[in-house]
């Protein structure tokens, strides 16, 4: 294993044929929506040359840091009473209780 | 458990809707997330999850058992938002973005895990991005993109569901992908800069 970075920014990654045709499928790849054989090309282009697998890496970390991150939103607890509250509306409304269309519009959390 | 297809007798139905009260709630934090970043309003967010629960309550008959039930509920946010929230804001769609390098913010912040050898490149992004960064970098895309990439990063849907869910064709999910994380990245290396975490150098010659 060699480390020999370029740490400067705007590095270029590594550009032979294989690469080139490896980079333009990073998104499918890791999309999975390649077909198998595509897929095993580019796993093996991935063995054999190490920039490309770490910009691959590097791809797929982002996202798991991108995801993680926009799911840390704190969720307000209010609202899940709101929701269960209309649920068992509509469950008593099912079972035979006849009420209006709908609950009144509770007001919004301002 | 019933299987899709099967008429269910009223009384089955309800007791389906009571497995559906037990099971979907877990998804609610998930989907108010989602939903904020798609209506970049907390307001609008709890609204949007609650109509979300009502329809998947009302048909849940509908549901497979045994099939994805947070794929389920993700998909029926989404179009509950892209058939009430979004036409009801008249965003001009079609935004062009500038054209971004590939692979833009690993360029320039690729290999920092090489300058501390026990940390993997995640562990230095999480660090170096807050969640209101990467929050507002999503937010600031424009509306056509940022909806592609959050069902496909954040809700994992495949081109072809989002291709269906946004009434586009797969190619246009494609582009919109790859230019939507690009542009996002752009943004997030921007965000970087700003504290003074990345250096502003100009493009590479």
């Amino acid at each position: 294993m060699t480390h020999d970075h370029d740490s400067s920014p705007a590095k270029p990654i590594a550009g032979t044929p294989d690469c080139e045709r490896a980079l333009a499928e990073v998104y499918a790849f890791l999309d999975a929506e390649l077909n198998e054989t595509q897929r095993n090309q580019i796993m093996a282009h991935l063995e054999a040359c190490s920039p490309c697998f770490e910009a691959f890496d590097f791809e797929a970390e982002l996202r798991t840091v991108i995801a993680t991150k926009t799911q840390s939103v704190e969720f307000p607890e209010v609202l899940r009473i709101r929701i269960e509250e209309k649920l068992t509306y509509l469950r008593i409304q099912g079972s035979g209780g006849v009420g209006p269309d709908s609950g009144g519009e509770p007001g919004r959390g301002a | 458990m019933s299987r899709s297809g099967v008429r269910f007798s009223s009384r089955a139905l309800m007791a389906n809707q009571d497995a559906f009260a037990e099971q979907a709630m877990e998804y609610m934090p998930q989907l108010y997330s989602t939903a904020l970043r798609m209506t970049h309003n907390a307001s609008d967010a709890e609204d949007l999850v609650q109509e979300t629960y009502l329809k998947a309550y009302k048909g849940f008959a509908g549901f497979e058992q045994g099939t994805n039930l947070r794929a389920w509920m993700f998909r029926i946010l989404t179009n509950t938002y892209i058939n009430s929230y979004r036409s009801k804001k008249r965003r001009p769609d079609e935004t062009e973005l500038d054209d971004v390098e590939d692979f833009y913010l690993y360029r320039r912040m690729g290999g920092l895990e090489a300058a501390r050898a026990s940390r993997s490149a995640e562990d230095e992004l999480m660090d170096y991005f807050t969640d209101a960064d990467v929050q507002a970098a999503i937010d600031a895309l424009p509306e056509s993109y940022r909806l592609a990439v959050l069902l496909s990063d954040v809700e994992g849907l495949s081109y072809k569901e989002i291709a269906e869910d946004l009434d586009i064709p797969i190619g246009t999910v494609m582009s919109r992908l790859h230019r939507g994380r690009k542009t996002l990245q752009k943004q997030l290396h921007d965000f970087a800069i700003e504290r003074g975490l990345a250096d502003a150098v100009p493009e590479a010659p």
